[in-house]
């Protein structure tokens, strides 16, 4: 090692401190730039992967019934390569010691065979025996929530005849990552499951020997999408096709890759930030540093050090730092991003997860990192470079004060002279203290982002279910049923009130634009279900006309006043023109809304419903619970606060272990930034500060000229750090986190606004009080004494 | 005034190390121009002890920084040598600093992160001949404080580490800045037999610069500047050893 070296090494254990506050902030950076990459990346393959080795099928179909023989004439579609079709109903659910109401998805398996689509992946036991009718598999999740092993019992209500039925395998299929019942928003294991059967007794009990009711298809690599939809929707809808869609929109995919695209946007936006204080923290200290060795420097040049030589040499005291935030950074990162992964893992139950940091993306860290460094140091390195040694002999001239902006107003005069050194201090390197600032209210900024998204969720949950959904309880039945049904749904002891629903499958268009989705039907005089405009008031629903929420206005380019196409997707098919009444605040889900009778008008029905939203005694819910789930026309029951809880479990839990990670890394932000900002100042001033105390100045005076002026900088940062982070909260909003699940409105409490600014307040204090501490230490004579 | 004359090269002399011509530096400190030299003309030869005497702002410490390579001259021409260094590079300076020049500054400029050892090492690291940080070391009576950080020694002390450092790559010249300034008399003397003891046996040109009229009795040499211009110069004619100095 080389002498200049080891003083490299002493210089860095001298500013221990500092540097490793620097190598934090870096760190941070790249721990979140890695953190999401990687599991980006991870997800991604997995999701891929699992979709290849398990060949998903790339496009989908639900129909009444068709006969088997229609398959072949599916099959000669160009572009289709592979072709099953499969029979599939929804099934009530009864398991023993749950006394909710349960229910699933019943999907047949080929007999005799393996599927060769949508394939299974047995986590236990086996698949059912060709032609038994009393055996299953079940989907992992709802076994796991139910503690339900091979060799389990449970019983379904099949055709409406009440079967018993064994657990024989337990699987995962990549066709539902995410299991979310018909009408739901998100998945609730414990209420919703898939399970498999033979082909042979599931098409028996449902008089669907030789015929099917759904398909799945591969296409050739590079085969076009939608002409093939076409196709298969002109020969589908004489059997009561209900529109066929690409994988793109299957509802678990279409989960699955919305929140990966979250991760995409994380791996880009907060890197930038925290790499951007690195630059700037960098450049302060790597300023001062030079500042304070002008003499060493001079003294090294004069013994004929090369220029280039002292510019590497604090290159790399820049580059120690650098690589140290680096590595912990990458390790930091690899550790949440297994973690995360692994969380992923769990909540999509992926069969396996292929979790591995890439080469690339550690070069990539390394690669911008040291950009930043160099971007943030090269003024400083340059300074050292080109030092004229005779120069650096010379004591530094005083710096330059001048009467600014300040002294001109002759605002002087209303201050006293330390508040006027801190003003002065300020106006002479404003430069350095917009950075400050910046730097301090960017930490602000992450820690308002951090919080806008539970604000956001709170928010969301507020608004659809307690401001707009208003029943406890909403029913939804096998079919279009008379209202026979929705009577003895009121006449159920228990049940206070009760509201007719229609739900029907629509593709809607306008223009180029198209959209499937369902079209609710809801009284006009309902109490339970109120729409919401943008100020969240209450909006009657128009008699005539749909509906729709924003975010589907916003996908067909259409508002209120205009038209849109509404083509059924069920029964006689009707395409009808209707105009768009009004548009509607939504947050989750997508849909669009008419009057019940207009629309069974439009559908040339009388008084049909397909379900009912209920309020029900709190006292009673069980006992309704339980005649619900006698009743045969009922298919599935929701529970508002388990959709509450299902909607928390869902989303909150992502979310908030982001907004965790991030509070804890705008954390060392602020330490970073106020810590070594008040460093530098303690560094820049000591001579100063001590020839005041020599002067007769008290600590606390000196103490106040000090860290008046960053108090001052952090509260100008506060205001500037919500604005900010509100801003940023606006960005990654709008790039990432709306989708067709759910549209994250921009919240931020006032408690929030508080939190971030007491946070960046009590690194202020913390920092302040030890830079307070080492003012006991000013040696008043040394420094009086020294040149420098 | 007195002026020298450019000697004719001979054999029995001592060859001619440095020599100026109407050498003349301006400089801006702050917001004000300072003129440091005002036609100097000078002449330096091979084993001799200079001392430059003259008051704070005399130009004698700009001269030392431009014969030194330090500095340029903003008119006037300076020979090393045969070497001009008036119109040598950037980078020429610095390889002449590197292998030819040891400078010895008034307040030590020791590495405050390195140890005596070290801060010899680091100029005998990029040095073509050096002798070891230990011989130098030696050489000034520092042998017992090889491992010493420069807050671990005295100011006389420190200053014979600076001393050390110079002579350690074996210059032709070594320049000293003030190097008893910042120091006691009776440290100083000591740091001035360190000087004398080099000068003495490696035979190295050396130039003080003090204002201490006192140091001037232990010259070959001296030369007086005021107000940027030699005022005086003459050979010492009864050298005295530095412990019969004082001040």
């Amino acid at each position: 090692m080389s002498t200049l070296q080891r003083k490299l090494l002493r210089d860095l254990a001298g500013m221990w401190g500092q540097a490793l506050a620097i190598a934090l902030v870096i760190a941070s950076g790249v721990a979140t730039y890695v953190m999401s990459i990687t599991t980006f990346e991870a997800l991604y393959a997995t999701q891929q992967n699992y979709y290849r080795d398990y060949r998903l099928a790339d496009v989908f179909a639900n129909l009444k019934r068709a006969p088997e023989r229609l398959a072949r004439r599916i099959a000669e579609i160009p572009g289709v390569d592979l072709l099953e079709t499969r029979v599939q109903t929804q099934v009530n659910i009864d398991i023993a010691g749950f006394s909710d109401p349960v229910s699933g998805l019943l999907v047949s398996l080929p007999d005799n065979a393996e599927p060769q689509l949508n394939l299974l992946h047995l986590r236990q036991g086996r698949l059912p025996v060709s032609g038994r009718d009393d055996e299953i598999v079940l989907s992992e999740p709802f076994a796991l929530a139910h503690q339900l092993r091979p060799g389990a019992k449970l019983s379904a209500i099949i055709n409406g005849h009440r079967k018993t039925l064994t657990v024989v395998g337990i699987a995962l299929s990549p066709e539902y990552i995410n299991i979310i019942q018909p009408g739901a928003l998100f998945p609730d294991d414990l209420r919703y499951g898939v399970l498999w059967m033979a082909r042979t007794p599931l098409a028996t009990a449902y008089d669907m020997e030789g015929a099917f009711n759904d398909l799945a298809l591969t296409l050739f690599p590079g085969t076009p999408l939608e002409p093939v939809l076409e196709q298969l929707d002109f020969i589908l809808t004489p059997y009561g096709g209900l529109g066929s869609y690409g994988r793109e929109d299957q509802l678990s995919n279409r989960f699955v890759t919305s929140e990966l695209q979250g991760l995409e946007v994380m791996a880009a936006v907060f890197p930038v930030i925290f790499m951007g204080v690195a630059t700037f923290l960098l450049n302060v200290v790597i300023s001062r540093l030079v500042g304070l060795q002008r003499e060493q420097i001079a003294a090294l040049k004069a013994f004929g050090y090369r220029n280039y030589e002292i510019g590497w040499h604090y290159w790399q005291l820049v580059m120690l730092i650098t690589l140290l935030g680096v590595t912990l950074g990458i390790v930091f990162g690899v550790w949440l991003g297994h973690g995360l992964s692994n969380l992923y893992q769990t909540f999509y139950h992926f069969p396996y997860l292929d979790y591995h940091l890439r080469t690339g993306v550690a070069l990539s860290a390394f690669a911008f990192s040291l950009a930043a460094a160099l971007l943030g140091t090269l003024h400083a390195l340059r300074r050292a470079v080109r030092l004229p040694p005779a120069e650096a002999m010379r004591p530094e001239p005083p710096a330059r004060y001048r009467r600014g902006w300040l002294d001109r107003l002759g605002l002087q005069r209303l201050l006293s002279q330390p508040a006027r050194m801190i003003l002065r201090n300020l106006q002479r390197q404003p430069l350095k203290a917009l950075f400050s600032v910046i730097g301090i209210a960017l930490a602000c900024a992450i820690l308002v982002v951090g919080s806008f998204q539970e604000d956001s969720i709170d928010y969301m949950v507020t608004v659809q279910f307690r401001l707009s959904q208003k029943d406890d309880l909403s029913v939804a039945l096998t079919g279009p049923s008379s209202h026979r049904a929705l009577y003895e749904l009121r006449s159920l002891p228990g049940v206070n009130h009760a509201e007719p629903q229609r739900a029907i499958p629509v593709r809607l268009r306008a223009g180029q634009y198209h959209y499937r989705t369902g079209v609710q039907g809801l009284t006009t005089d309902g109490v339970l279900y109120d729409l919401l405009d943008t100020d969240l008031q209450i909006i009657r629903l128009p008699p005539e006309g749909v509906v729709l929420s924003e975010y589907l206005a916003r996908q067909l380019r259409v508002k209120a006043g205009d038209s849109v196409t509404l083509e059924v997707l069920e029964g006689a098919r009707p395409v009808r023109q209707v105009p768009v009444a009004a548009v509607v605040q939504q947050y989750i889900g997508v849909a669009a809304y008419m009057d019940i009778d207009a629309l069974n008008r439009l559908l040339g029905e009388a008084q049909a419903l397909t379900g009912a939203a209920l309020l029900v005694d709190a006292t009673a819910r069980q006992s309704v619970y339980q005649r619900l789930k006698e009743m045969p026309k009922v298919a599935g029951v929701t529970n508002k606060a388990h959709a509450i809880s299902g909607f928390y479990d869902t989303m909150g839990e992502n979310l908030l272990v982001f907004a965790f990670i991030n509070t804890l890394l705008a954390g060392t932000i602020t330490f970073g930034v106020v810590y070594n900002s008040a460093r530098i100042s303690l560094s820049e001033r000591s001579r100063e500060l001590a020839s005041l105390r020599v002067l007769g100045f008290t600590r606390a005076e000196v103490g106040y000229i000090l860290l008046g002026e960053l108090g001052l900088l952090t509260l100008l940062a506060i205001p500037l750090g919500f604005l900010l982070g509100r801003g940023l909260s606006c960005a990654y909003m709008a790039s990432a986190l709306s989708s067709d699940l759910y549209q994250i409105p921009l919240i931020t409490n006032p408690s929030s606004y508080a939190f971030a600014a007491s946070v960046v307040l009590v690194c202020s204090l913390i920092s302040s009080m030890l830079i307070g501490r080492q003012l006991k230490h000013l040696d008043l004579v040394g420094v009086l004494k020294t040149r420098e | 005034m007195h002026e020298e004359t450019v000697a004719t090269p001979d054999p029995l002399t001592p060859a001619t190390v440095f020599q100026t011509k109407d050498l003349s530096k301006v400089y801006t400190m702050g917001e004000v121009q300072v003129h440091a030299l005002r036609g100097i003309d000078l002449t330096l030869k091979a084993g001799e002890l200079v001392v430059l005497l003259g008051a704070s702002g005399s130009g004698k410490s700009t001269l030392l920084n431009i014969l030194g390579g330090l500095d340029t001259a903003s008119s006037g021409q300076v020979w090393y040598r045969d070497w001009e260094l008036t119109s040598a590079s950037d980078r020429e300076l610095t390889e002449y600093r590197r292998y030819h020049v040891g400078f010895v500054f008034q307040f030590y400029n020791l590495i405050p992160s390195l140890t005596a050892r070290e801060n010899v090492a680091i100029v005998t690291d990029i040095a073509r001949t050096p002798m070891t940080p230990q011989e130098a070391l030696g050489l000034v009576g520092l042998s017992d404080r090889l491992d010493h950080f420069p807050a671990q020694l005295s100011g006389g002390q420190q200053q014979r580490v600076a001393i050390a450092r110079a002579i350690a790559k074996n210059p032709a010249v070594l320049l000293c800045d003030e190097p008893t300034g910042a120091l006691d008399s009776k440290t100083g003397i000591i740091v001035l037999e360190a000087l004398q003891h080099i000068n003495q046996t490696l035979g190295t040109l050396t130039a003080v610069i003090t204002h201490n009229a006192a140091i001037a009795e232990m010259a070959d040499r001296v030369i007086h500047l005021s107000d940027g211009h030699i005022s005086d110069a003459f050979q010492n004619t009864h050298k005295k050893e530095p412990q019969e100095l004082s001040w």
